[in-house]
């Protein structure tokens, strides 16, 4: 099967464009070592079917991004029967410098000039037949998004490949050209293939080439000497850059008719998307439009109360036809939480759609789980095993689908839209203090809904290192799954005139303030001074395309779906068969969940968390500890289980003894430690080797230090308040210290390293 | 006049006459096409006064202030 290559700028159309051409047929992986996306399908309209490789979107063949490195590998190593490099008709001179890059591999290539139809329609002309002869590859008019003449660039590729090409460059400067011609010369000898274009990258002084052949520098470096450009002296990666796009200018752009209506006095257009953005981006305006879009997003996406009906209206929904269907027939669960007493239940306002249709989603897996375990023999292993292990297990994690579906909805229409270049753009300068780009503002946000998503999300930071202190810092978000924990405790908590409400909030805003002096200083540690440069593209705004926003709902879904058949299904297992046997699990299951394994395991854990106050009373090491760990291992499938393994064992508002210094070790422990199953699946897909097993370590110690300092300090409170409120004094002041100081070191190696 | 394009303000338009710095950054910027003899117009700042945008052989770009800076710049008309 031949295989094509799908290259070009980001936001010339090339998902469009692979989209229409594969239609279903489209698989996406990972690229070996690296997270970027690596998209293949088969277009099956030529007399044999064709494997479309869809290369990441760049700008260059330079080895700086692992988007680039990728590409130009696969170009010369896997060696494809033909590229079809699509290049956007209304930024010509852009797209094309890429162009004369892959002019000078020895392969096939195909230029797709898209956006064609928009072109024609703003009265602009240009001249097919012109710049083919003068790029001396095919060029075909396309509109990815119409699907115009995808056929014929189909089988002008098709042609191409049958046919041999040798790479052509268009640098014409004389005294480079020789030096060109002479490494080339020099390539051939060593038999490397493709010798044009390693030459001029070495002549670059390009990283990979140096290093591939360290024995051809000389050349070029003898060649630097005695060579002198007025513009550039003798910086040849200046120089090619420059040659590359002035010969562009001149030679290429000649074959585009403007029309004159679309030139203002100042010669730039003024089009719809530039009014958009004058709102969007407005001085004023920004952030406070960025907050509403934000709002409305988490609003519908994961609000109980819908506009506020209950809060501000006081709503009430008493009616149990109307609360089963807002709540996916909740009824009958809520007035067993009342007692029984029907006047008591009431729906607090309307869901949104997110949670609306989480409830009867899952209300469909639990009656699914009801069907199956009422058509299986009652009590056997095998019946808890596929009841309440690996249905009830996949019931938690499936639960959070339609919530994903959703906010990826809102994000996927976000980026294809443009929009989300400018929220980049909006908040860059606030959070580079923190080492982290305006692009991880929308992750950190979903994380307070849910860390699956939001771990999800941060496929969209470009930045590898800003991408793992992202995911590192989500569970400093307190997610929705963990709400019932600080429910639960606030409820109990009247330590030391805390109320309820007091103590919740303590725990948002905390993981909050966490978070930020956490960024700090993985910001001022990391070992590279070096900040990832933000010079960035921002697209035209266009109406987000209904089949590519699909397209990318779809991959998240088969994403997510395939972890929880996998790493998440096997977990829950092995909890289910922890918490339902006993050491000696060949006597069957246990009938009390305190003889089961995970009880005894609990039991060992408390020596481990007894620094942390094991969650009782002083050091005591009381009799009810055990549950306090045990429901931390539970807490793994999913943060709801931490209450309902409480629960199970015997721990209620009422019988649960808790001082406040326990009662925030074990809080703060639930809050910062790993995230559930899902979530830690979302990170494994994100994070590759290493990265993700350092981001499980960096959850445990970070929960296990601050717990450790929490209940330590919370003692003293207990013990004596001065002493208390002087220890967190001077703890703070110690931080802000370590800040200055580690600061200050950081700007010093950050100077040595420019000079 | 030649000015740093991290100096331009809002609607000023000129020449690169020069890039500086190293590296990377550097090719990222030629890459995008910030090459000396490429026309500039800085079309707006960021709420909080960076990173900027500027239009540059007829598309948007954004550059923090930092990595405008290496960009030098020949301002048009000189009455300014």
């Amino acid at each position: 099967m031949k295989n094509f290559a799908l290259a070009g700028n980001p936001n010339s159309g090339k998902t469009t464009l692979f989209n229409s051409l594969t239609g279903a047929t489209a698989h996406v992986g990972n690229w070996p070592g690296v997270t970027v996306d690596k998209r293949e399908g088969q277009y099956k309209k030529l007399e044999e079917v064709v494997n479309i490789v869809d290369l990441p979107g760049i700008y260059s063949l330079s080895p700086y991004t692992p988007e680039e490195v990728i590409s130009r590998n696969y170009i010369l190593d896997e060696k494809p029967d033909c590229v079809i490099n699509i290049v956007d008709a209304t930024n010509l001179e852009r797209n094309l410098y890429l162009t004369t890059q892959l002019l000078e591999i020895d392969v096939p290539v195909v230029v797709a000039l898209n956006m064609s139809d928009v072109m024609r329609k703003s009265g602009d002309k240009i001249n097919v037949s012109e710049l083919s002869k003068k790029l001396g590859v095919p060029v075909v008019e396309i509109s990815a998004l119409k699907e115009e003449n995808l056929d014929l660039l189909m089988t002008e590729a098709y042609e191409a490949s049958k046919v041999k090409r040798v790479g052509k460059t268009i640098i014409e400067n004389k005294d480079l050209s020789h030096l060109i011609k002479d490494v080339v010369i020099a390539f051939k000898g060593k038999g490397v293939e493709n010798p044009l274009f390693h030459a001029i990258k070495l002549v670059e002084k390009d990283e990979i080439e140096t290093s591939n052949h360290p024995d051809l520098i000389g050349m070029v470096e003898e060649f630097k000497n005695t060579f002198e450009d007025d513009t550039f002296g003798n910086d040849f990666e200046a120089l090619i850059a420059d040659t590359r796009y002035k010969y562009i200018s001149k030679n290429y752009s000649t074959a585009i008719s403007k029309n004159p209506a679309n030139l203002d006095s100042n010669h730039q257009k003024v089009t719809k998307s530039d009014k958009i953005d004058k709102v969007l981006t407005h001085r004023i305006w920004a952030i406070p439009i960025f907050i509403v879009i934000m709002f409305i997003i988490f609003h519908v996406t994961f609000s109980e109360d819908i506009l506020f009906m209950h809060r501000i209206f006081g709503l009430n929904i008493t009616n149990p036809t109307a609360i089963n269907f807002f709540t996916g027939m909740g009824y009958e669960g809520m007035l067993e939480e009342a007692g029984g007493i029907a006047a008591d239940v009431a729906l607090e306002g309307v869901p949104s759609i997110g949670v609306f249709l989480q409830s009867w989603f899952g209300w469909a897996t639990g009656s699914l789980i009801d069907l199956v375990g009422g058509a299986m023999p009652e009590g056997t292993w095998y019946t808890s095993l596929i009841c309440d292990g690996i249905l009830t297990g996949l019931d938690a994690v499936l639960s959070f689908i339609p919530q994903i579906l959703i906010l990826f909805l809102f994000i996927a229409i976000l980026e294809d839209s443009g929009y989300m270049a400018r929220v980049a753009f909006i908040l860059d300068r606030a959070f580079r203090k923190f080492g982290l780009s305006g692009k991880a503002f929308i992750p950190m946000l979903s994380g307070f809904g849910c860390s699956v998503p939001a771990i999800m999300a941060t496929r969209t930071l470009e930045n590898e290192k800003e991408k793992n202190r992202t995911i590192r810092l989500m569970t400093c978000f307190s997610c929705g799954a963990k709400a019932p924990i600080w429910a639960l405790l606030g409820a109990i908590g009247t330590w030391a005139g805390m109320d309820g409400g007091l103590f919740v909030f303590s725990i948002y805003v905390g993981g909050i303030a966490v978070a930020i002096v956490l960024a700090l200083f993985m910001k001022l540690f990391s070992k590279d001074t070096y900040v990832s440069p933000f010079i960035m593209e921002l697209p035209s705004y266009h109406l987000p395309q209904f089949r590519n926003v699909m397209a990318h709902l779809w991959e998240k879904l088969k994403h997510y779906l395939t972890k929880a058949a996998t790493i998440i299904a096997a977990c829950t297992i092995v909890i289910w068969f922890l918490s339902n046997f006993s050491w000696a699990f060949w006597n069957g299951m246990v009938e009390d969940i305190g003889d089961s394994i995970l009880a005894d395991l609990g039991r060992g854990l408390r020596y481990f968390y007894y620094p942390l106050g094991c969650f009782e009373n002083g050091w005591t090491n009381g009799p009810d500890s055990w549950k306090y760990t045990s429901s931390i291992i539970t807490g793994l499938i999913a943060k709801e289980d931490v209450v309902a393994t409480m629960e199970q064992l015997g721990l209620t508002v009422e019988t649960i003894a808790l001082n406040g210094a326990a009662a925030y070790s074990f809080a703060v422990y639930n809050l910062f430690t790993l995230p559930c199953f899902a979530a830690i699946g979302a990170a494994h897909g994100e994070q590759k080797g290493k990265e993700f097993w350092l981001t499980l370590l960096f959850w445990f110690a970070m929960s296990y230090g601050i717990s450790l300092v929490v209940y330590f300090v919370g003692e003293l409170y207990v013990v004596a308040l001065w002493a208390g409120i002087l220890v967190t004094i001077v703890l703070i002041g110690l931080v802000v210290a370590a800040g200055i100081i580690v600061s200050r070191r950081h700007k010093k190696a950050e100077i040595t390293v420019q000079a | 006049m030649r000015k740093k394009l991290s100096e331009l303000a809002i609607g000023e338009t000129g020449l690169i006459v020069g890039v500086e710095g190293e590296g990377r950054i550097r090719r990222r910027l030629f890459d995008m096409g910030v090459t000396p003899g490429a026309s500039i117009l800085v079309r707006k700042k960021a709420p909080l006064g960076d990173p900027v945008e500027i239009t540059i052989r007829g598309y948007e770009l954004t550059l923090r202030k930092e990595e405008a800076a290496l960009v030098v710049v020949e301002l048009d008309g000189g009455n300014d």
